[in-house]
């Protein structure tokens, strides 16, 4: 095709219909030879690989099976809807004992040998604490759905993001308006004494004294105690609210001890829900708790309001009315928190797409992707409801539930506003290094 | 135990340092994270091997001198922003000093009674951690930021978090405890230290003040096993409450017994053994507990020296 001068004449250059199907023969088979079939295989349509950091045994077992059958319920969800970029997602789930040093391994095994594109699924406080240090030298987000401040306090690390749950600080905060205004103001509070105990021992006073109401006394007690009784002459007489979150096996002792202590006249009741995850509402010890009122993250009952997206999220995940599994009434979810499972990962679809994520060399622009997101709506992707995100703390914030007990089962009485729950923010994880 | 030349014991010994230090270069990445952290416990297990082994003493408080190493170091680099070489001492120093106090008082009693008492204590100072919350982070624990943990030497800096440095950094520690060790129990304070946990009256009857020589074994072993403690923290950035509880005084005491009592090549090989036990079986089951169990049955029932007590007892006579 070159002219007579030896120079190539566009114009004059015409395309055969031989020529072209020459063209498009040898394309194809360059497509075709193996080589590139895996290259781009490898770059456009192999599995995301998400490394899902599993309470399967050790004191979080209970939570660890929901959370990975959220999880499951969510991957499948959103392969069902053409994955993330279109890349079908795959989790890839090892046990952590519940044990920090164990979590850290976990981590460094996604990271170096299942070479998972992500670390996901952490829920308790120490084990999160424990694998930060290990996701920030291998320099792979890690998305916890944790609850607990250290995320957001940032003493952790850049790769560290809690974007599909709010943090205790922030919940603690979004509760005392409530309790101020319907439940009393004069409160005693009873925490189990150790970390998750002093979150409520420590955020809870600035937050009710902001409206007005007081923290009279506040009982710690050890986490080797099995019996009650003892601590509850300490409860001022004058108490109008006791604020409980004894958490573990001991809550069914605690709330069986404290209907004995008070009998029929008893102060006003608030708890958290985290006392009582999995654990059946009518088991026999708890009927003291009629008509008293749990913080929760997500409601553990249908309500006759919920929305469309609530009721898919339930189907999806397979939970009953009564939030147990569909099919075994006895086995309570730990519906509360494993919604952030189902949150979390829509997160990490929305951060991965915005960042054009393709593989682990894109792990930075994940992170500056994921710091960059504003607010989630609440749809089908948010079913608990409407989110905002700091992205200075890797922290989200939304709405909080005040649910009371009425005849066996848990009735949303009042939901918190976002705004109720927001703080002054502690520090900056995007000043840090990639 | 046949005596060896000391420099074919040596040899094996140098040897076994070698052999790790070449592992780093052609282990996968994963692998070679493990391997650190396994030598870095193995010191933990070499620091209970001394009392449990060559004295007898049978300690369930071997947690407190670990996790006295621990946040001896690991909160003075927290809070009083020291260096990691003076945060490693102070980690030791740490650990030996509360070795000290708790070997006057619990050296008072033996057998049983001893194994108690150190577990009580080891409780009371799992639940001082607790309480004072504070400082030190309480079960949740706190972190040892990335910055922190880098050694300037010279003009030059050694980041603990790199890969290859954190795994030198392990192996230094390991050698050192090995060969101090080795040189332990081949010195005649060592002789001494077998022929008390052999017969204690009869050693006392031969002149040897045997009060005086556990001491030395117990403030040892606790110094050892913080300085275990004290690497950890700064190795992997991760100080907690869980290092203090019952759990870590039991794991020591089932490495070495897995990998054999009075031997000073066991605590590597039962902590290996358990670590990876550990980690192919719960890729498979979350059983892996009971698996692990089953090992140990199956161990004390055929060869209950452990692995390099059998090794010892069957083919290799001179293993120290």
């Amino acid at each position: 095709m070159a002219d007579k001068n030896g120079f190539f004449d566009l114009s004059k250059t015409t395309l055969s219909r031989r020529t072209a199907l020459k063209g498009i023969a040898a394309g194809a088979g360059l497509a075709l030879a193996p080589g590139f079939v895996r290259y781009s295989q490898a770059q456009s349509s192999a599995p995301i690989r998400i490394g899902f950091q599993s309470h399967r045994t050790g004191i979080g077992a209970a939570y660890g099976r929901w959370y990975e059958k959220t999880s499951a319920a969510a991957v499948k969800a959103i392969n069902d809807a053409g994955g993330i970029s279109g890349r079908k997602v795959e989790l890839v789930i090892e046990d952590d004992g519940t044990d920090p040093a164990r979590g850290a391994e976990v981590v460094n095994k996604f990271a170096k040998q299942h070479k998972t594109d992500i670390v996901f699924g952490t829920l308790f406080s120490h084990v999160v604490i424990g694998s930060a240090p290990a996701a920030g030298e291998n320099k792979i987000p890690y998305f916890v759905v944790s609850e607990g401040h250290h995320v957001a306090s940032t003493k952790l690390n850049r790769y560290v993001f809690q974007p599909g749950i709010t943090d205790v600080k922030s919940q603690i905060q979004s509760m005392a308006p409530w309790i101020a205004a319907n439940a009393g103001k004069k409160v005693t509070q009873i925490f189990p004494d150790f970390a998750f105990g002093y979150d409520h021992r420590d955020y809870l006073p600035p937050a009710l004294k902001a409206q007005g109401a007081d923290v009279i006394a506040q009982i710690a007690i050890p986490p080797t105690e099995s019996s009650f009784t003892k601590y509850f002459p300490q409860i001022p007489a004058e108490t109008e609210v006791i604020y409980h979150v004894m958490v573990g096996p001991a809550v069914l002792t605690f709330v069986k001890e404290l209907g004995e202590f008070y009998g029929s006249q008893r102060p006003q009741l608030f708890g958290f829900m985290d006392s009582l995850e999995a654990v059946d509402i009518n088991s026999p010890g708890l009927e003291f708790l009629d008509g008293s009122h749990f913080w929760e993250g997500s409601p553990r009952y249908a309500q006759p309001d919920d929305s469309a997206a609530q009721k898919a999220y339930r189907a999806a995940v397979g939970i009953d009315d009564n939030g147990a599994a569909v099919g075994d009434p006895k086995d309570i979810s730990t519906a509360s928190h494993m919604f952030g499972c189902w949150e979390t990962l829509y997160v990490v679809k929305k951060a991965m797409e915005d960042a054009g994520y393709k593989g682990p060399e894109d792990r930075a622009k994940l992170v500056e992707a994921t710091e960059a997101l504003k607010e989630f709506a609440e749809g089908p992707e948010h079913p608990q409801g409407p989110k905002t995100f700091n992205g200075k703390i890797h922290q989200c914030f939304g709405i909080q539930n005040i649910s009371k007990v009425e005849g066996g089962k848990l009735k949303v009485v009042h939901k918190t506003k976002i705004e109720d729950g927001l703080y002054e923010p502690e520090g900056d994880y995007t000043t840090q290094a990639l | 135990m046949r005596d060896a030349s000391p420099a074919k014991t040596y040899a094996l010994h140098i040897g076994v340092i070698m052999l790790l230090f070449a592992l780093n270069f052609i282990m996968p990445d994963y692998h070679q994270g493990l391997f650190a952290r396994i030598m870095a416990l193995a010191v933990f297990a070499m620091g209970y091997n001394l009392l449990f082994g060559y004295v007898g003493l049978l300690s369930l408080g071997h947690a407190m001198f670990f996790s006295a190493g621990l946040y001896g170091a690991g909160l003075t680099v927290y809070h009083l922003g020291w260096g990691v070489p003076e945060a490693l001492v102070a980690g030791i120093a740490c650990g030996a000093l509360l070795a000290l106090v708790i070997g006057l008082l619990a050296l008072r009693t033996s057998g049983v009674a001893f194994m108690i008492v150190t577990m009580m204590f080891a409780q009371v100072f799992y639940l001082m951690i607790l309480y004072f919350a504070a400082w030190t982070g309480g079960d949740q624990g706190l972190v040892i930021q990335q910055a922190s943990r880098v050694i300037a030497i010279g003009g030059v800096s050694f980041d603990l978090t790199d890969p290859t440095v954190r795994y030198m950094g392990a192996l230094a520690l390991f050698s050192v405890v090995l060969l101090i060790t080795l040189a332990l129990v081949r010195s005649r304070f060592g002789r001494v230290l077998v022929a008390i946990r052999e017969n204690e009256e009869r050693t006392k009857m031969l002149g040897y003040d045997t009060v005086a020589n556990k001491l030395v074994a117990v403030v040892a072993s606790g110094a050892i096993c913080s300085a275990s403690g004290a690497a950890y923290a700064l190795l992997f950035g991760y100080v907690g409450s869980n290092f203090a509880s019952i759990q870590y005084s039991i794991l020591p005491l089932l490495w070495v017994l897995l990998g054999g009592a009075a031997t000073t090549l066991g605590p590597l090989i039962g902590t290996l053994f358990m670590y990876y036990v550990t980690d192919i079986t719960s890729g498979f089951t979350s059983a892996y507990l009971l698996i692990v169990g089953v090992a140990l049955i199956l161990l004390v029932l055929f060869a209950p020296k452990g692995i390099m007590g059998s090794i010892r007892e069957r083919w290799l006579g001179w293993l120290p």
